[in-house]
């Protein structure tokens, strides 16, 4: 078996750059595009919009841009795979469904993955024994029972195999791993066992290269980020893969961009723990194992990836709410713009205190300076200008409303040359934290839906 | 031998993210030949050191030989994680350059070569 497939990352993240799925599917040839919308902050986000309507509660940009993709990829057969379905997977199918009526399209199959979203049955989980404790605390959930946003299961490739299998053109899902959506047309087209872990390996690995769109392909380079040409219209990565699990990333030609061994070396790096197990519910990548070669221009190779057994359980990421924060800017100049801002911020830290006001948390940075190195940041001789950026976290909603209004008054009783307030008071917005847990595959069922409009 | 101190932005290149309240930083070589340097110069308590006051838990290092690179996560080092942080960098996206002005000892001739 001689074929090929060329999967094409079309989003990295829900905020990424809108036209870039578009882009994929006209500017070359692609069999499938990937997009991923899901960041461990998203599902809550989708929550809270779910819960003012109940038809929102998924990426709000999505059935627009399948919209304006769809005529092009009824013509060439391409298969759309992203878990921007969000918390509401059935709702963005139903919106795309109606874009498909406007453009007059019949017949499009179009597929959703449900069953990860466990909010409703947490109570049910809990008295079968099921702790859900934090990963990285070891408490139990039962502590933040009434506070939680959001949970999600993240499920793996094989739901999205599923609907590929029943005909579906275009397949959202809810929380599915950022790799699966890469992995699930390779063991689709090439007819991957669920036990050739090598192979389940390579495509997940492929699929970490992909689901953070342009960083893969010149974006965020730090090697050498003068030498990328024309970032304005960079190329998304593209994974061709091949049957024996060896993939070619490449981009389009005629886009800007880089892809080299240097730029996917940056991206394979990103976000990873322990590189020996790179953990999904298809199988565990071994990272220590891949193989790169520069085979052309813009194109290298990713081949020998090993892999092994998955674990017997799945990912649950869930959201809770945890008390407010707010965060305020000014901005001072020389002379002495750092000691002023200095000054600035223990004349509040003082009222704040005088006002018997509690926080969690105050953080002050001063950004020009400081604020990303710390104590690693050298003092220049003269800085010529500088933003005192001051930031609480606290339970009480009042406390964070009252830092709001102390801020401004620095101006006219604090230090001089002092500006940059247009935004008005900074305003207590809700901490929404992240519970990471496991649960036994056997407590969740994936359900596959395909039908057409 | 002449020992030559250099910031390790000239044989590495990096990149860096969040991990709930940690931070990932990878270091890659520019150069297979500067691998070695990097295993021998970059342990975990040298980079423990290095971030002094943004890093407060331990740091695992992870060796990537097949890619010439290192992984670093830094426990407690993003004030809470992602959402919780009043970071203006909350999600450990410049670690990466941070680490890279970490200063190391090199042999001269290696960077000649």
């Amino acid at each position: 078996m001689n074929k090929t497939i060329r999967i094409a990352s079309g989003q990295g993240f829900w905020g990424d750059l809108i036209d870039a799925p578009y882009h994929q599917v006209t500017r070359g040839p692609v069999d499938y595009i990937m997009m991923d919308f899901l960041a461990e902050v998203t599902m809550s986000i989708m929550q809270k919009q779910k819960l003012r309507n109940p038809e929102l509660g998924y990426a709000r940009d999505l059935p627009g841009q399948i919209s304006r993709m769809l005529p092009h990829i009824v013509e060439k057969n391409i298969k759309v795979i992203t878990n921007g379905g969000g918390v509401n997977p059935l709702a963005c199918r139903d919106a795309i469904f109606r874009e498909a009526e406007k453009q007059g399209i019949k017949g499009l199959k179009v597929g959703v993955v449900v069953g990860d979203d466990i909010l409703d049955n947490i109570d049910a989980l809990m008295a079968a024994g099921i702790e859900l404790r934090n990963m990285e605390s070891d408490d139990a959930i039962s502590g933040i029972r009434d506070r939680i946003v959001s949970a999600n299961v993240y499920f793996g490739a094989f739901p999205i195999v599923e609907a590929l299998r029943q005909g579906a053109q275009i397949i959202i899902t809810g929380r599915t791993t950022d790799t699966g959506l890469t992995l699930a047309p390779m063991i689709h087209e090439f007819g991957w066992e669920a036990d050739d872990w090598d192979k389940l390996a390579a495509g997940t690995v492929a699929g970490h290269i992909l689901e953070c769109g342009g960083q893969s392909s010149g974006g965020n380079f730090l090697a050498d980020w003068k030498s990328v040409p024309d970032l304005a219209h960079i190329g998304f990565p593209i994974a061709e893969a091949h049957p024996d699990g060896t993939v070619f990333i490449t981009k389009h030609e005629n886009t800007g961009g880089l892809v080299s061994e240097a730029t996917v070396k940056e991206q394979l790096l990103y976000e990873i723990g322990d590189p020996t197990e790179y953990i999904t519910p298809d199988c565990i990548a071994d990272f220590t194992s891949i193989r790169l070669k520069q085979e052309g221009e813009n194109r290298v190779k990713v081949y020998d990836v090993k892999g092994r057994p998955f674990t017997p359980f799945y990912k649950v990421s869930a959201s809770y709410h945890d008390g407010y924060s707010a965060v305020g800017t000014l901005t001072y100049t020389w002379p002495e713009a750092l000691e002023k801002a200095q000054a600035a911020d223990q004349i509040l830290r003082t009222r704040l205190s005088d006002l018997g006001l509690e926080f969690d948390e105050i953080r002050s940075e001063f950004v020009g300076h400081n604020s990303c190195f710390g104590p690693l940041a050298t003092m220049p001789e003269e800085i010529n200008e500088l933003v005192l950026r001051i930031g609480v976290r606290g339970k009480n909603r009042d406390h964070l409303v009252r830092f709001g209004q102390e801020l401004a008054p620095l101006i006219l009783t604090g230090p001089p040359s002092v500006t940059g307030f247009a935004g008005g008071r900074p305003k207590p917005s809700d901490v929404i934290a992240y519970w990471p847990a496991l649960i036994p595959k056997t407590a969740v069922t994936p359900h596959v839906i395909v039908e057409e409009n | 031998m002449a020992v030559k101190r250099i910031r390790l932005i000239e044989i590495a290149h990096a990149r860096s993210g969040d991990k709930g309240d940690a931070g990932n930083v990878g270091v890659i070589a520019r150069d297979e030949r500067y691998y070695p340097v990097l295993v021998q110069q970059l342990t975990a308590d040298a980079v423990k050191r290095h971030f002094e006051g943004i890093c407060f838990g331990p740091v695992d290092r992870y060796e990537l030989p097949n890619l010439g690179a290192l992984n670093f996560i830094l426990h407690n080092t993003l004030g809470g994680g992602g959402t919780v942080s009043l970071k203006n960098d909350a999600q450990g996206k410049t670690l990466s350059a941070a680490i890279l002005r970490m200063e190391i000892d090199v042999d001269e001739s290696l960077l000649a070569g």
